[in-house]
């Protein structure tokens, strides 16, 4: 026999009113296993609780139901207090029968009745539900940041910061990321580089950053505060220890390809360091484009390495590491040019991407700095900007705004009129977006102060004309077609995910969003945190962001990391599913429908649930077709008595 | 059963004053819209009893064919929006438990217009309210589901 005690509150008039409460009471008092039944005018307020408390010692209750407002309100109240007094909290359930009763009829009589049905089906649950303890999970203090831009660079230092070992992994040979190639950055225009490199600096001599460059995470595995890595070491060829940057490899290097870093405007050697400012400052041996290691053909690098650190039979190395959190920062890379066969890109030499024309305008770019056309390296006079190319065109390409577009376009047109005070820069645009700090004031400098000419409208046709890039658009101002000979045409083009995306996400078994970016848990109340526990998104990756945004979120990440990792044990809500093995066939359905990849079926074909990443939304326990899941607290044969309960006539 | 001739044997019965309902609401969505119900004293029928659960997808067809063959007139299922679940998406498995069940309950001589699946979230109370009303409005043009069930006895 159990011991359930109901505790009826009259919430001032709000239940009173309606609801007679002698009469439930009355009704109450004689429901099975109930021995003690009480009213009382506020349950929620002091004496209320201390009610509640001395019941639970003196009565021996071994279950309590607080009939009063919705469990929204005051379930942890009532549960606080039953634990105070020596009952497991999760003994005590409230019936709502204020907001789903008392408020919403009028008729005394059905209110009541409705009232009591309401007591009784919750009497029902309780009677069955068991005494739980919050589920512990050990927790790995490191954390695994994937990418090493700047969104990347910022949360593992503030993750390191915090006194955290950081595991910082980049695909290229360099970490940096776009923001290492981009000139000045707006609204201020601070020299990208300069403030970006003693950070990368700061990364490298941390001594709680690990750094893998030219490394891939392949898999990953476990869940919140126990996943375990598995990173993948592309073979350099070039030991960074030894390598001094003497160089001398570079200039007996007999291939020569495009530089991704001058985005294909410059050459490069098979043997190469991406930009001066590389951290780990080592040269890389891309085997893709050397004559050939195996067998080796040329091998005149080696020959002149005076400090022996080429080694042609590197491997590629597989290193483990278990981390307890894990910051995703994959970046963003352009609209593929080919997608965009209109506007000449990759067949009109003088037409270039945002990417290209900030190399250009870098003092360390393929021309010193200097804005040259590519063709012929003139100076161009007249350029054209175009704006929303990819963006914000539903029909033929992406629906979304690409965000930093505007910003960076008037960045570029004040930065060619600097250099060409003569020249003429236009801009055409759909809207202008500049909503940040000191954004718009930047915009209305460029278009006031430096005579930026601005046309309202879309670009139809750019072809070439002797050595004039001819660009047709309209301007939907003063409604004229508009004929521009351009010199240099540039393209702001869209941004899209990295396209390691869709395979990172895969082996994080995390959400993308239908253009590929990574699916924040909450568009609005979280914004950092990936559905699945323990993983979290900075920067780009997750939707387009300019740099103080994306540095933003990537410290959002990284506190939501740290405050993870500086916890002893993970405690988690005990109201998980769980699984009778007699009763499991294994056929892995559950595994199938669960949201939060909790469930994996073992080697013995049985389920399994994962504590720790179990919600508790019980899918699993209604797909199963053996009745082997159940859901802690809320079984089948609980919601079956509580059915019985409400339709006992 | 058949459909046409489950309505032709329902329509000689005596009609249902009193309709009794079971509500499985989720926590995050539909509960939350019938607790703002409340909130904002929007009047509904009393012919609804509500059971939370932790998400719609919770919701097994053994509890609707339990609570039909308990005697309940009409069994109201609410969920999150679609795109809205708080489990991302147990609210579709509903929807596809439901649409199979709705094809099932003719073959047991239960017109499918006893079970209903609304979306509403939690600052839908309009709706909630709404949707019980036209609920009961429905269930009281079909007879008591006890009588469908002595009939089946029979």
């Amino acid at each position: 026999m159990k011991r359930i005690g109901v505790f009826v509150c009259h919430c001032g008039y709000n239940i009173a009113d309606t609801v007679d409460i002698e009469k439930v009471v009355e009704a109450i008092s004689h429901y099975h296993d109930v021995v003690y039944c009480v009213d009382h005018k506020y349950m929620c307020s002091d004496p209320g609780q201390k009610l509640l408390q001395k019941a639970i010692m003196e009565k021996k209750l071994d279950g309590v139901v607080i009939a009063a407002c919705s469990p929204s309100m005051h379930e942890e109240t009532f549960r606080n207090a039953s634990k105070e007094a020596g009952l497991n909290p999760y003994l005590c359930e409230v019936a709502n029968i204020r907001e789903q009763c008392s408020w919403v009829h009028k008729d005394k009589e059905v209110a009541t009745e409705k009232a009591i049905k309401i007591v009784e089906n919750t009497i029902e649950k309780v009677l069955r539900n068991e005494a739980l303890f919050p589920v512990e999970v050990p927790i790995k203090k490191k954390c695994l940041v994937i990418g090493g831009g700047i969104s990347g660079i910022q949360a593992a230092l503030d993750v390191a910061n915090s006194g955290f070992e950081v595991i910082l992994v980049e695909r290229n040979p360099s970490i940096g990321g776009h923001m290492a190639q981009l000139s000045e950055t707006f609204p201020t225009l601070d020299c990208s580089q300069c403030i970006l490199t003693p950070k990368m600096v700061a990364v490298s001599r941390h001594p709680n950053i690990k750094l893998y460059t030219y490394s891939e995470v392949i898999d990953v595995s476990g869940y919140v505060g126990n996943f375990h890595v598995k990173i993948l070491k592309k073979p350099r060829y070039v030991d960074p220890d030894k390598c001094n940057l003497c160089g001398k490899c570079e200039e007996v290097c007999p291939q020569i390809v495009p530089n991704e870093f001058e985005e294909g405007m410059k050459p490069r050697k098979a043997i190469y360091i991406p930009f001066p400012q590389a951290v780990p400052a080592t040269y890389t041996l891309d085997a893709e484009h050397c004559l050939g290691l195996v067998p080796l053909r040329c091998g005149k690098c080696k020959e002149v390495c005076d400090q022996d650190a080429i080694d042609y039979d590197m491997l590629p190395e597989v290193v483990e590491e278990d981390v307890g959190a894990i910051i995703v920062a994959t970046g963003y890379e352009l609209y593929p040019k080919e997608k965009i066969p209109e506007y000449g890109y990759g067949l009109i030499p003088d037409v270039i991407d945002s990417l290209q024309f900030e190399r250009l305008a870098s003092a360390s770019g393929p021309t010193g700095g200097v804005i040259r056309r590519p063709s012929d390296g003139k100076i161009p006079k007249t350029v054209v900007f175009i704006q929303c190319v990819g963006s914000r065109d539903p029909e033929n390409h992406l629906p979304y705004c690409s965000k930093i577009c505007c910003m960076y376009t008037a960045k570029h047109a004040l930065l060619f009129k600097h250099q060409v005070p003569d020249g003429q820069a236009f801009v055409f645009y759909i809207d202008i977006r500049a909503a940040g700090k000191g954004y718009e004031e930047f915009i209305q400098r460029v278009m006031e102060e430096d005579r930026v000419i601005y046309l309202r409208g879309k670009v139809s046709k750019v072809f070439q004309q002797g050595d004039k890039v001819m660009v047709w658009g309209v301007d939907t101002i003063s409604g004229q077609k508009i004929e521009i000979a351009a010199d240099l045409v540039v393209l702001a083009m869209a941004i899209v995910p990295n396209r390691t995306a869709p395979e990172i996400a895969k082996i994080l078994k995390v959400q993308i969003d239908e253009h590929g970016f990574f699916k924040e848990a909450h568009p609005k109340l979280r914004p950092v945190e990936s559905l699945t526990a323990g993983i979290f998104f900075a920067g780009a990756a997750q939707a387009p962001k300019d740099i103080p945004e994306a540095v933003a979120q990537a410290s959002g990440a990284a506190i939501k990391a740290v405050s993870l990792l500086s916890s002893d044990k993970l405690y988690h809500e005990p109201l998980v599913a769980t699984r009778d093995y007699e009763l499991c066939s294994g056929c892995g359905i559950c595994a199938s429908v669960c949201p939060f990849n909790a469930v994996t079926i073992t080697d013995e074909k049985k389920s399994k649930v994962n504590e720790a990443l179990c919600e508790g939304c019980g899918t699993c326990v209604s797909a199963c077709p053996t009745g082997a899941a159940q859901l802690r607290n809320l079984r089948d044969d609980q919601i079956s008595e509580m059915i019985k309960a409400i339709l006992r006539s | 059963m058949h459909v046409a001739i489950q309505a032709e044997v329902e329509k000689k019965k005596v009609l249902n004053e009193n309709p009794r309902i079971v509500a499985f609401l989720c926590k995050w969505c539909a509960y939350a819209g019938a607790d703002l119900a409340g909130v904002s004293r929007i009047q509904y029928p009393p012919n609804v009893v509500p059971i939370r659960v932790m998400c719609s997808g919770r919701i097994d067809t053994q509890f609707i064919l339990q609570a039909f063959r308990e005697g309940a007139d009409g069994v109201l299922i609410g969920g999150c929006h679609p795109g809205d679940c708080h489990y991302v998406s147990g609210n579709y498995k509903t929807l596809r438990r439901v649409k199979m069940l709705k094809k099932l309950l003719p073959q047991l001589g239960i017109n499918p217009e006893r079970l209903r699946l609304e979306w509403i979230n939690s600052s839908e109370g309009k709706k909630f309210a709404k949707c019980v009303s036209d609920f009961v409005n429905t269930l009281k043009k079909l007879p008591p589901m006890k009588e469908v069930l002595s009939d089946d006895d029979k």
